[in-house]
């Protein structure tokens, strides 16, 4: 009983085969079970139009979901959509600052927004400003921002109601590397201070660096869910080889198939030649010298350890930059 | 399991506890706030805005038409009936236009290149009320800018105006009148996008004003039959005889037909404008 009532409380958002078909049968989000715990930022990694946008709209009453339930904080976000909107924090893809106040009045009227009074929304401005480092800008139009200080204002607005769970939606998407850096580092911070966060993104670098776990989806279902350690090693191999090189490529990959007698799997795809290996101990001459054996010549080689990018591309057989 | 110390020092959030009927209550009159406070920051756009236009048609049409003995109502007596009658449409137009600059231009820009919109519809509030909240705002702006307008269409003239004003009249009507724009705003706001609205100007305000008994009283169409009745369509038609009941002594439509007018439209275009809103918001 109160192990169930524990881990009640701890989980911030739960969802049961969530989903969601828009008109003309488009199915954007298939069947999603998920679970975040309490004080862990989760990710959902995918390509566009994986889904993610949509999950994330579900969750933070946005869009409809035709099928399904999704509790966040625990209220369900479809019967109560008022009651969830008080405990979830959204920064959002696109700078919707509001355009016609100042960078402090944006945060005082955001806190007027979540019902606090004039003194504590006034406090609580100023002393976000100084958090995050924009104090010197309080009086200007949010126009006037750079875009990585648009989005900081966003992750404080986003925070000012102390949210029980802070949703991004890919927060460093068209940011600079050195306003990238800048964010992670607050989330970073706001994830010691016990801040739940979800986080959807495409680039598996922000996945890898920020997220306790991620989950990977595509075409709207989940196909993988675990810390990235986990992800990595549950791929079980060591190294994916890509090999570059002129002639029939799907003649190559049996070749190579018949000459490395460890490969886990060779595969032609996107116009390469793919090798999973348990161990690349003399694997690249190998590789060479059975290829140009058989009259092909190597343009390229490379060997990668396990990334979150060799997991997707081991789950779904495509690039998650496409 | 015995421990409960909670593993977050991020304090609860500042809303639990409130109840949603709170919360949405606060949350309202927060966007009222907001709203009058951007207001104030932009008085040096909403004055002239709000002022030039009623100042220009009272001006020309009852100062200089006459002056030059030229224009509406011929000289005299049919100047001073003019002018007395175009009181009430001046009112009722700038009311109409509030309708349109604080509640519809704004929102087109909001859906579309700010998309500020998505960050207000994530208040604590049903996303109806966003919507309601916006009619409010344009409402009181329709307020502000009648009283603002209504002493430039009593003292510009150059012949007199004869007001007789019917207080119950005027203070029911004053404030449907104030809501009918908003709602209409929130409708306009929600059918145009960023492309389409040049013609939200060209092809619907354009007829609403010409042919909505601004110029003239409705029931002096009587010679052109066909077009008094397809006026009746008209919103602002109510709106400017209901105004003539309660500033003029001018012959206006019967009220038993401008309230049930009024309220209808007011329904109608609350109905238009919310349902339109969260078809944009919500998918």
């Amino acid at each position: 009983m109160a192990d169930n009532l524990e881990s009640a409380i701890d989980e911030v958002i739960h969802t049961e085969a969530l989903t969601k078909v828009y008109p003309g049968d488009i199915l954007a989000v298939d069947g999603l079970d998920l679970s975040v715990a309490r004080g862990e930022i989760f990710g959902l990694l995918g390509p566009n139009g994986a889904g993610k946008t949509t999950t994330a709209g579900m969750l933070t009453t946005r869009v409809i979901p035709t099928g399904g339930t999704a509790f966040v904080g625990g209220i369900d976000v479809v019967a109560h959509p008022t009651a969830a909107k008080q405990v979830i924090g959204v920064v959002p893809q696109t700078n919707t600052l509001d355009r016609s106040l100042t960078v402090w009045e944006n945060l005082y009227f955001h806190g007027r927004f979540f019902g606090m009074n004039a003194k504590t929304s006034k406090a609580e401005a100023t002393r976000l400003l100084e958090q995050f480092r924009l104090s010197d800008r309080a009086t200007v139009d949010v126009s006037a921002l750079s875009g990585g200080m648009a989005q900081r204002l966003m992750v404080a607005r986003a925070i000012m109601h102390r949210p029980a769970i802070l949703f991004l939606d890919e927060p460093t998407a068209g940011l600079d590397p050195q306003s990238r850096i800048a964010l992670w580092d607050i989330l970073g911070e706001l994830h010691t201070d016990g801040q739940t966060i979800l986080l959807t993104t495409h680039y598996m670098e922000e996945a890898d660096e920020l997220c306790d776990r991620l989950a990977i989806i595509d075409h709207g279902k989940l196909l993988a869910l675990d810390t990235p350690a986990n992800l990595k090693r549950s791929v079980g191999i060591d190294a994916m080889i890509t090999v570059s090189a002129t002639g029939d490529l799907d003649r190559l990959a049996s070749v190579l198939r018949d000459s490395l007698t460890t490969a886990t799997k060779v595969e032609s795809v996107d116009g390469v030649v793919r090798v999973w290996m348990q161990q690349l101990v003399g694997v690249l001459p190998a590789i060479i010298d059975a290829a140009e054996k058989q009259g092909f010549t190597v343009t390229d080689l490379s060997s990668t350890e396990p990334t979150l990018e060799t997991v997707f591309i081991s789950l779904t057989g495509k690039d998650l930059r496409e | 399991m015995t421990s409960m110390t909670p593993r977050a020092t991020i304090p609860a959030p500042a809303t639990l506890g409130q109840s949603t009927r709170v919360a949405t209550r606060r949350a309202f009159f927060a966007l009222m706030l907001r709203d009058l406070t951007v207001l104030r920051k932009q008085l040096g756009q909403f004055l002239p805005r709000t002022l030039l236009q009623p100042f220009l048609l009272v001006f020309v049409f009852t100062y200089v038409f006459p002056k030059i003995g030229q224009g509406v109502g011929g000289s005299g007596a049919g100047a001073a009936l003019f002018s007395t009658m175009l009181v009430a449409g001046v009112v009722g137009l700038s009311i109409m236009f509030q309708g349109i600059q604080s509640v519809a231009l704004p929102m087109v820009q909001e859906f579309g290149y700010t998309r500020e919109i998505e960050d207000r519809v994530l208040a604590p509030m049903p996303v109806s009320l966003v919507a309601m909240e916006k009619v409010a705002s344009g409402a009181l702006n329709g307020l502000f800018s009648a009283i603002l307008v209504f002493p430039i269409a009593a003292i510009v003239p150059a012949t007199p105006v004869h007001l007789q004003i019917n207080w119950p009249v005027l203070l029911t009507l004053t404030p449907l009148a104030c809501y009918m724009c908003g709602a209409l705003g929130l409708t306009f706001g929600t059918l145009f996008d960023s492309r389409t609205v040049p013609l939200l100007f060209g092809i619907v305000v354009l007829p609403l004003t010409f042919l909505g008994a601004i110029y003239y009283p409705w029931q002096s169409l009587e010679p052109i039959r066909w077009l008094q009745i397809g006026v009746l369509v008209n919103p602002l038609v109510y709106m400017c005889e209901g105004f003539r009941a309660a500033l003029t002594p001018v012959p206006h439509m019967s009220l038993w037909a401008i309230y049930p007018a009024m309220i209808g439209f007011s329904a109608l275009f609350t109905w238009l404008g919310i349902s339109g809103f969260k078809k944009r918001v919500l998918s």
